[in-house]
């Protein structure tokens, strides 16, 4: 236990670097995955086609191969970083994009046809009727799906820990080196403060899904 | 009827303001509109009716492209309907459709599914949006619903206001796809209420329904279709009291035994 409240300074800074490469990697994801979803039923056929592809690829690889890509091929092809954060974040973005835009497509498909043949009637054009009759009404039903990639997020940051980016993870790594005795409170450390950003999400997947639910 | 179908059709062109040229249509083997030809004139109110799966629903939808077709040409105003893209959404914007199932905007209010085309397609100013939006919501019975959501209102109450939403664009025609086949009974008048109203304004119409009574009081002509193709096109008087073709006899003798 003493562990723990020892080293909370290690522990708080992870935690809140964990906080900074989801959010930011999160923001990121859902303008990307919105985008993808978009081009996925646009009436382009060379974009729907891209947008599948890179879907069922990002999508059905691993999450270790995306960080390899980001961390150790783009520099090769003179993408540097200064900081293993940015390699992390895009890593992160690319693969969480995948499962949003599969999420949000979905959400689409959910809105009655009728939906769109009424805007379209009154003159709007493809993005008018996407903006604003499809996608305010797909996205309401995909927060609780939405909450739940954001959370896979939250854990699967956890590999830019291993990737030599010192956030949640990586101090726990570090904390165990340094206390060969106590592992497994250094564990449930890290564990809770995973959970710290965890189960409010949680919560809040649930509050706002009663709060965004619409009448038919 | 061959000599009255030749006599519609050769209307001059310019004289109508929705114009249907051999139009056909296929669902895969299935052959939903045959050759159909249709001239309605501006002010007209033309009914269209027939059994189900006789492709007027399709024929409808086609005038403002919800469905495509195969060849002919569809015309509205002397323009030719555009494949896709800007010039398709600045010509839908003309022609007034009504759903069967409403199709409110399901998160917008009452308000705002009237004022929504205006605004985002006529870039007309919100103020002046919202004035016209409640003087029609008035004009069909349900301005003091405005700040309600679709979901809030009855089915008879819903289709009003989405007469209101069509109208708000100042359409040249207006389309009706069933517009009371999805209502109860007692709330059929009072849909049909305002589209007499609006055929008596001089709204060109093209109404398919099953209401019969609605046919008779505010119909110019009537379109009967069987079987992809337009079977007879006569006044109501003509058409109810003595049906030319087998086909039409057959549908109105159903229809009275009940």
């Amino acid at each position: 236990m003493d562990v723990i409240i020892e080293s909370l300074p290690q522990y708080w800074d992870g935690f809140l670097r964990t906080l900074f490469l989801a959010a930011v990697s999160g923001i990121i994801a859902l303008v990307v995955g919105t985008l993808l979803a978009a081009a996925r039923v646009s009436p382009v056929a060379a974009l729907r086609g891209f947008s599948m592809a890179y879907v069922e690829v990002v999508r059905n690889t691993p999450l270790t191969i995306a960080f390899f890509f980001a961390a150790v091929v783009l520099p090769r092809l003179g993408v540097t970083f200064q900081q293993f954060e940015i390699a992390a974040i895009i890593a992160l973005s690319a693969y969480t994009s995948a499962f949003i835009a599969e999420a949000v497509r979905s959400g689409v498909n959910s809105v009655p046809i009728g939906q769109a043949e009424a805007a379209r009637s009154i003159g709007m054009k493809f993005g008018q009727v996407l903006s604003l009759i499809i996608l305010p009404q797909a996205l309401r039903t995909v927060v609780p799906p939405l909450i739940n990639i954001l959370i896979a997020l939250v854990k699967n940051s956890s590999v830019a820990g291993a990737f030599f980016v010192l956030e949640l993870f990586g101090y726990g790594k570090q904390l165990a080196n340094d206390h060969g005795d106590a592992v497994m409170w250094v564990l449930v450390g890290v564990a809770f403060f995973y959970l710290l950003i965890t189960v409010p999400l949680g919560y809040l997947a649930h509050q706002v899904e009663r709060k965004v639910a619409i009448a038919r | 009827m061959f000599a009255r179908f030749i006599l519609m059709t050769t209307q001059l062109p310019g004289d109508a303001l929705v114009s249907l040229n051999a139009v056909n249509k296929h669902y895969g083997q299935l052959h939903v509109l045959k050759d159909i030809n249709l001239q309605v004139r501006k002010g007209e109110v033309v009914v269209v009716i027939g059994p189900s799966g006789s492709g007027k629903s399709t024929l409808c939808r086609a005038i403002n492209r919800l469905e495509t077709i195969d060849d002919g040409d569809i015309a509205i105003d002397g323009k030719q309907l555009p494949a896709e893209g800007k010039e398709l959404a600045r010509l839908r914007a003309d022609v007034g459709m009504v759903f069967q199932s409403f199709n409110l905007f399901a998160h917008k209010t009452i308000l705002e599914n009237v004022t929504l085309g205006p605004i985002k397609v006529k870039g007309v100013s919100k103020a002046e949006a919202d004035k016209e939006a409640m003087a029609l919501l008035e004009r069909v019975g349900v301005g003091h619903q405005a700040p309600k959501l679709p979901a809030q209102l009855s089915g008879g109450q819903q289709q009003r206001v989405a007469i209101a939403r069509a109208l708000a664009m100042k359409p040249k025609v207006m389309l009706f796809d069933e517009p009371t086949s999805a209502l109860d009974p007692e709330m059929i008048n009072e849909v049909l209420d305002v589209m007499i109203q609006l055929a008596k304004e001089g709204m060109t119409m093209i109404v398919v329904t099953h209401e019969m009574g609605f046919a008779r009081k505010a119909a110019d002509r009537v379109v009967f279709m069987a079987d992809g193709q337009i079977v007879e096109d006569a006044t109501p008087e003509e058409f109810f009291t003595n049906p030319q073709s087998s086909r039409a006899k057959d549908f109105l003798s159903k229809l009275l035994t009940h």
